[in-house]
């Protein structure tokens, strides 16, 4: 592995660790509820993207299934969130 | 187990642009001052960013191996198929709990209230 690619690895690494701080700050002071569930969903895609960039550090394929499987989860809470906070309740 | 040079280049290019696109979509996030402004700075992490690491992928695990690795496409499509549900979802739960705390300028239902028959 190159410098270059190492480098532009630890930046973009950087900068979602950055974008996670400002998405957790906007999750603590959310004035209503659907902004702290967006941010939670947010923050699911961020870890996604780390998982993905880490599996292309070490060049290995592990980690693309864990990134497939935050995906999967990051879908499944969101949208159960969001309809219980419709409806008041998940499945009717 | 070495790539190319124009390769690595590529790769690096292409993770910058989504560190880049992802802090863009933070800042909107966080900084834009209404719930309706604020549902629309992630659309640049749902897909440009994601694109941008999946393309990034599929290019370095091509150069890695022998023969096409696709796989890094499920991703996309995961997300294509299922971010609009969510986000319409909650775009629907931001209007509804408007409507219900009285906020003025909000529009009304295009269903009529509970009670009636026409609904489901």
């Amino acid at each position: 592995m190159s410098p270059m690619l190492n480098a532009a690895i630890m930046f973009a690494i950087g900068c979602y660790a950055l974008a996670s701080l400002l998405v957790l700050y906007r999750l603590t002071i959310g004035p209503r509820a659907q902004d702290r569930v967006f941010a939670l969903d947010l923050l699911y895609i961020h870890a996604m993207l780390v998982m993905l960039v880490i599996g292309i550090r070490h060049q290995s394929d592990i980690y693309f299934e864990a990134a497939l499987l935050i995906a999967v989860f990051s879908f499944v809470s969101s949208s159960a969130m969001a309809k219980f906070i419709l409806r008041g309740e998940v499945i009717e | 187990m070495n790539a190319s040079f124009w390769v690595e280049a590529l790769v690096a290019l292409l993770l910058v642009l989504s560190g880049v696109f992802v802090l863009v979509s933070a800042l909107g996030f966080t900084f834009l001052r209404d719930f309706f402004l604020r549902m629309h700075p992630p659309a640049l992490a749902y897909t440009i960013a994601t694109w941008c690491v999946s393309i990034a992928g599929i290019v370095y695990f091509s150069a890695l191996g022998d023969g096409l690795a696709m796989h890094h496409l499920l991703i996309i499509i995961m997300l294509c198929v299922t971010v609009p549900v969510t986000t319409v979802v909650l775009a629907r739960v931001a209007l509804f709990r408007r409507r219900m705390a009285g906020v003025a300028n909000t529009p009304p239902a295009l269903t009529p209230p509970h009670g009636s028959d026409s609904e489901e």
